[in-house]
C-alpha cells in the first residue's frame, strides 16, 4: 500500500488534481482510498459525483461512540473509496486537532485494508500546525507530491512545505516524490518549476496544462476522465497517473533560502514585471 | 561545605548559572542583597509552582462565595481545583455559597475540534437556571487558549441576557512563569468590572477593605473578629469569604489593608491610583505582628478613641493567650524551621515561629517577585521580560468623580514613612544572618538542604509533603494548614503552636525504616572465572 499526501498552496488545484489523478490510477485497475483532510470537506466531490458526504468528525460528534466505517466511507468512480475528515467552520475550534482525531479514528475503524494499492491524503493549504502534518507523521504517508504553478506564491508555499517534509523525513521516513505543475499559463512556467524542483533535489513529475475541460467536468461534478475520456486533458491525467505509479525518485528535499528562491524567480523573468 | 555550594555542586554549568542567582545566604553586612525571582523554571526541574489558572481561579476568584466560577476546559482542571484550597465561606444574606461547588464545561475532543463556545453558553444557562448567582465568572484553561474560544464575547452575551456581571478571564495555565500571572489577571478583571460598580457609602469613618486574606482554615474570620472588636467596619474582603457585591463598593472604604502582598498588590495599587484609597501592608500572623498592624492602622485614622480601643484589645487578647504561648514555647524553644510557601506567607510565619522559640533557617517563595524578597524599593529596577510583558498591565487614571483622599497632603507625608503607607519592605530584611532564602526551591534542592540544615520542621505544601515525611522530617502545609486552622490572630497563634508541638512530639515518620535499609535490593552472582 502506497500512502501519498498531496500538499500545496490554497486554491492551487490540489483537490481537482488529486481526484483526476486518482481517476487515472483507478483506470489502471488500482484500488484507492482518498482521505480528504480539509474542513470544507470537498476533496471527494468529483469522485462521488457531488454526493453529500457525512464527515468523520461530524459523525463522531453526532453519533458519539457508535461510529461504523460505512457511515463515513463511500465508494465513487472506479471503486475509489472516499472519506472526508471534515472539521469546524472557519474561525472556531481546531481543524488540526480534527485531522489527528479523524485519522486515528479511521485506523481504529479498519479503513486501511490490505487490498488497497493507494491511500491519498488531500491536505488543506500550507503545513500550518502539527495537525496538518499528521498525514506525514508516524509513518502514514511516505510519499509527498506538491501541487504548484509558476506563480510566485505557489512556489513559496512549495518551498515551505518542503521544510515541513524535511523535518519529518528525518524522524518519520517521509520522502518528496515531486512537484506537480498545475499550469496557470505563466511565462516560462515549465522551466521555472523544473528549476525550483531541481534545487529542491526533486523533479517536476508532470506539467498539467491549463484546459477549460477541467472546469466543464467540475461543473458536472465529474473528473475529466469520467466526463470525457477521449479529450486531451484526460490523456494528461492518465500520463500523470502512469508517472506517479512508476515513480522511483523519492528524496529528502533541500529547501531553498529566501534569496535563492527569489533569484531563481528573477532569472526566469517573473520579478521584472 | 557551605550549604549553597553543596546544593549547587551537582548541577551542570547551565543549571548552576541559573540557580545560583535564586539562592542567597543572608548577610546583612552586605549592602542590598539581590535575588532572582519570577523567572522561568528550567524544564525538567521538579518545581512546586502552580499554573496561571490555579492563581486566577484557585486563589483569587474561587473564594468569592456569591460568584459561580465556571472552569472552561476539560474536567481535570476543574476537578483538581475543587475544594483543595480550604478557603472557608459562610452563606451570604440570601443563603448562597457556591464555594463548595465545582462548575466545569467538561470539554471533550469534539469541543476542541469544533470549538467550546457552545458548551460554555450552555454551562452558563445551566448554572443560571439552577443557582441564579449574582455574578458568573469564567476561567480559561490551556486548550481554550489554543483553539481560541472567544470567552469574552460569550460573557458579554450572557451578561446582556441575564443582567448580572459575567466576567471572563483568559488565565490559560501556560501563561507566565507561575500562578503569579493568574493573580494579576484576576486582579485586572476585578478592577475593570467589579470594583467601583456600587457607590453605597460605608456607615462609619473606620471603613477598611481586607486585601489578600483568603480565609484559609478560617484565618479571615479570626482577623475580622479582632478588627471588629477594635471598631473597624469591614467593607469587603479580597477574597476569603468574600462577595462580589461587597467588592463592588470597596472603593468607598477609607483604607486598604494588605495581608498577602504578592497576590493582591495590583488591586491595592490601582485603587490608590484610581480612587485615592491608601494601602497599608499588615500581617496578622504572630502576636507582635498583629499588635504592630493594629497600631499602625489606628495611627492612620489618627483617632484617640480608636487608639485607646486598639490598645485595650491588644492588651486583653495578648493576656488571654500569654500563658498558652509560654507553655508552647517551652516545648518548641531551640527548634529550627524551613518555610517554603507562597509569595508572602513565608515572611508572615517567620515572626510567629520566632515568638514560639523556633528559628527559621531557610525561607523561600514559589511565586514571589523580587519586591516580595527585597522590598518595593527595587520595583523601578526590576527588568521586564517577555513573560511579564505577556500579562496585561492595566493603566488606570484618577476617577474624576470618585477619587478622594482620606488624608490631607500634610498628614499623608508624615504618615507615609511612619506607618509605611504604600510600602512593603520585603522578607529578606527580617531574616537572620546566615539563614538561606531560595526562590522556586525544587525537589532536589529540598533534599540537599534537609541534609545540610537539618530543620526540625518543614513548612510547605502538598507537592513536597510526602517526600519530606519519607525523609523522616515533620511536614506542615502552610497553603492549606492540612486539616487545621485558623492560624491567624491570637487564637490562631496558639492553635499553630499546638499543631506544631503535636507533630514534633509524634515523630512517626522517623520510626519507619524503609526496606532498602535492611534488605539488599540487588541480587546477582559472579560470572566467569574469579
Amino acid at each position: 500500500m502506497r500512502q501519498v499526501a498531496i500538499y500545496g498552496k490554497g486554491g492551487i488545484g490540489k483537490s481537482t488534481t488529486t481526484q483526476n489523478l486518482n481517476a487515472g490510477l483507478a483506470a489502471m485497475g488500482k484500488k484507492i482510498m482518498i482521505v480528504g483532510c480539509d474542513p470544507k470537506a470537498d476533496s471527494t466531490r468529483l469522485i462521488l459525483g457531488g454526493l453529500a458526504q457525512a464527515t468523520v468528525l461530524d459523525t463522531l460528534r453526532e453519533e458519539g461512540e457508535d461510529v461504523e466505517l460505512d457511515m463515513v466511507l463511500k465508494q465513487g468512480f472506479g471503486g475509489i473509496r472516499c472519506v472526508e475528515s471534515g472539521g469546524p467552520e472557519p474561525g472556531v475550534g481546531c481543524a488540526g486537532r480534527g485531522i489527528i482525531t479523524s485519522i486515528g479514528l479511521l485506523e481504529r475503524l479498519g479503513a486501511y485494508t490490505e487490498d488497497l494499492d493507494y491511500v491519498f491524503y488531500d491536505v488543506l493549504g500550507d503545513v500550518v500546525c502539527g495537525g496538518f502534518a499528521m498525514p506525514i507523521r508516524e509513518g502514514k504517508a511516505r510519499e509527498i507530491y506538491i501541487v504548484c504553478s509558476g506563480e510566485m506564491m505557489a512556489l513559496y508555499a512549495a518551498n515551505n512545505i518542503s521544510k515541513g517534509v524535511r523535518k519529518y523525513a528525518n524522524s518519520g521516513g517521509v520522502r518528496l516524490g515531486g512537484l506537480i505543475c498545475n499550469s496557470r499559463n505563466v511565462d516560462g512556467e515549465s522551466d521555472l518549476v523544473s528549476a525550483v524542483a531541481r534545487e529542491l533535489g526533486t523533479q517536476m513529475i508532470h506539467f498539467v496544462p491549463r484546459d477549460n475541460m477541467v472546469q466543464r467536468a467540475e461543473i458536472n461534478k465529474k473528473t475529466v476522465i469520467e466526463f470525457d475520456d477521449s479529450c486531451g486533458q484526460a490523456r494528461e491525467y492518465h500520463a500523470l497517473a502512469e508517472k506517479i505509479d512508476g515513480n522511483d525518485m523519492f528524496v529528502i528535499p533541500t529547501p531553498l533560502s529566501q534569496d535563492k528562491l527569489e533569484s531563481l524567480l528573477m532569472e526566469h523573468g517573473l520579478m521584472d514585471a | 561545605m557551605d550549604p549553597k555550594a553543596h546544593v549547587l555542586e551537582r548541577y551542570h554549568a547551565k543549571v548552576f548559572k541559573n540557580r545560583k542567582e535564586h539562592i542567597l545566604r543572608i548577610d546583612h553586612a552586605e549592602e542590598a542583597q539581590t535575588i532572582t525571582a519570577n523567572t522561568r523554571t528550567i524544564p525538567g526541574i521538579i518545581t512546586n509552582r502552580g499554573c496561571c489558572y490555579a492563581g486566577c481561579k484557585g486563589v483569587v476568584l474561587g473564594p468569592l462565595k456569591d460568584v459561580a466560577v465556571i472552569t472552561h476546559g476539560p474536567i481535570g482542571c476543574g476537578f483538581y481545583s475543587w475544594g483543595t484550597r480550604r478557603n472557608k465561606a459562610a452563606p451570604d444574606e440570601e443563603g448562597k455559597n457556591f464555594t463548595q461547588y465545582c462548575f466545569s464545561t467538561d470539554m471533550q475532543e469534539p469541543d476542541i475540534v469544533f470549538g467550546g463556545d457552545k458548551k460554555l453558553r450552555a454551562a452558563i444557562d445551566e448554572v443560571y437556571s439552577l443557582f441564579s448567582p449574582g455574578s458568573i465568572m469564567i476561567c480559561s484553561t490551556c486548550p481554550v487558549g489554543l483553539i481560541g474560544d472567544d470567552i469574552h464575547a460569550v460573557a458579554a452575551e450572557a451578561e446582556k441576557k441575564y443582567g448580572i456581571p459575567v466576567v471572563a478571564y483568559s488565565c490559560e495555565g501556560y501563561k507566565g512563569v507561575s500562578q503569579s500571572a493568574g493573580h494579576h489577571i484576576a486582579n485586572n478583571g476585578l478592577m475593570k468590572r467589579i470594583i467601583g460598580a456600587d457607590d453605597a457609602p460605608p456607615a462609619t469613618k473606620y471603613s477598611i477593605n481586607l486585601l489578600g486574606e483568603y480565609n484559609i482554615g478560617g484565618d479571615g474570620w479570626e482577623v475580622e473578629r479582632i478588627l471588629k472588636r477594635c471598631g473597624y467596619e469591614i467593607v469587603s474582603i479580597f477574597t476569603g469569604d468574600g462577595s462580589w457585591k461587597k467588592i463592588a463598593r470597596s472603593h468607598m472604604a477609607n483604607l486598604n489593608i494588605v495581608q498577602c502582598h504578592r497576590s493582591i498588590n495590583y488591586v491595592a495599587e490601582m485603587m490608590k491610583e484610581k480612587y485615592g484609597v491608601d494601602w497599608l501592608k499588615v500581617n496578622f500572623i504572630g502576636v507582635a505582628a498583629v499588635a504592630d498592624s493594629l497600631r499602625r492602622m489606628a495611627k492612620y485614622f489618627g483617632d484617640a478613641e480608636l487608639s485607646r480601643r486598639t490598645e485595650e484589645v491588644i492588651a486583653d487578647e495578648s493576656a488571654a493567650i500569654a500563658g498558652e504561648m509560654d507553655s508552647c514555647k517551652t516545648k518548641l524553644d531551640g527548634k529550627t524551621a524551613a518555610l517554603f510557601v507562597g509569595g508572602s506567607r513565608a515572611h508572615h510565619y517567620m515572626h510567629l515561629l520566632a515568638e514560639l522559640g523556633v528559628r527559621t533557617v531557610l525561607t523561600g517563595h514559589e511565586f514571589g517577585h523580587r519586591d516580595d524578597y527585597e522590598g518595593r524599593k527595587v520595583l523601578p529596577f526590576i527588568k521586564e521580560d517577555a513573560d511579564n510583558k505577556n500579562i496585561e498591565h492595566l493603566h488606570v487614571e484618577p476617577d474624576q468623580k470618585k477619587y478622594r483622599a482620606f488624608l490631607s497632603q500634610e498628614e499623608y507625608g508624615r504618615l507615609k514613612a511612619e506607618i509605611g503607607l504604600e510600602d512593603y519592605a520585603g522578607m529578606i530584611r527580617d531574616m537572620e544572618n546566615g539563614s538561606y532564602v531560595v526562590d522556586d526551591l525544587n525537589h532536589f534542592e529540598t533534599e540537599q538542604f534537609l541534609k545540610c540544615l537539618q530543620p526540625d520542621i518543614f513548612f510547605s505544601g502538598i507537592k513536597d509533603k510526602y517526600m519530606l515525611q519519607k525523609a523522616g522530617v515533620l511536614s506542615r502545609q502552610l497553603h492549606s494548614y492540612d486539616y487545621s486552622g485558623p492560624y491567624a490572630g491570637y487564637t490562631g497563634a496558639i492553635r499553630f503552636g499546638h499543631d506544631v508541638i503535636m507533630g514534633l512530639y509524634t515523630p512517626a515518620w522517623r520510626f519507619v525504616t524503609p526496606p532498602w535499609r535492611n534488605i539488599s535490593s540487588l541480587e546477582g552472582s559472579f560470572g566467569g572465572d574469579i
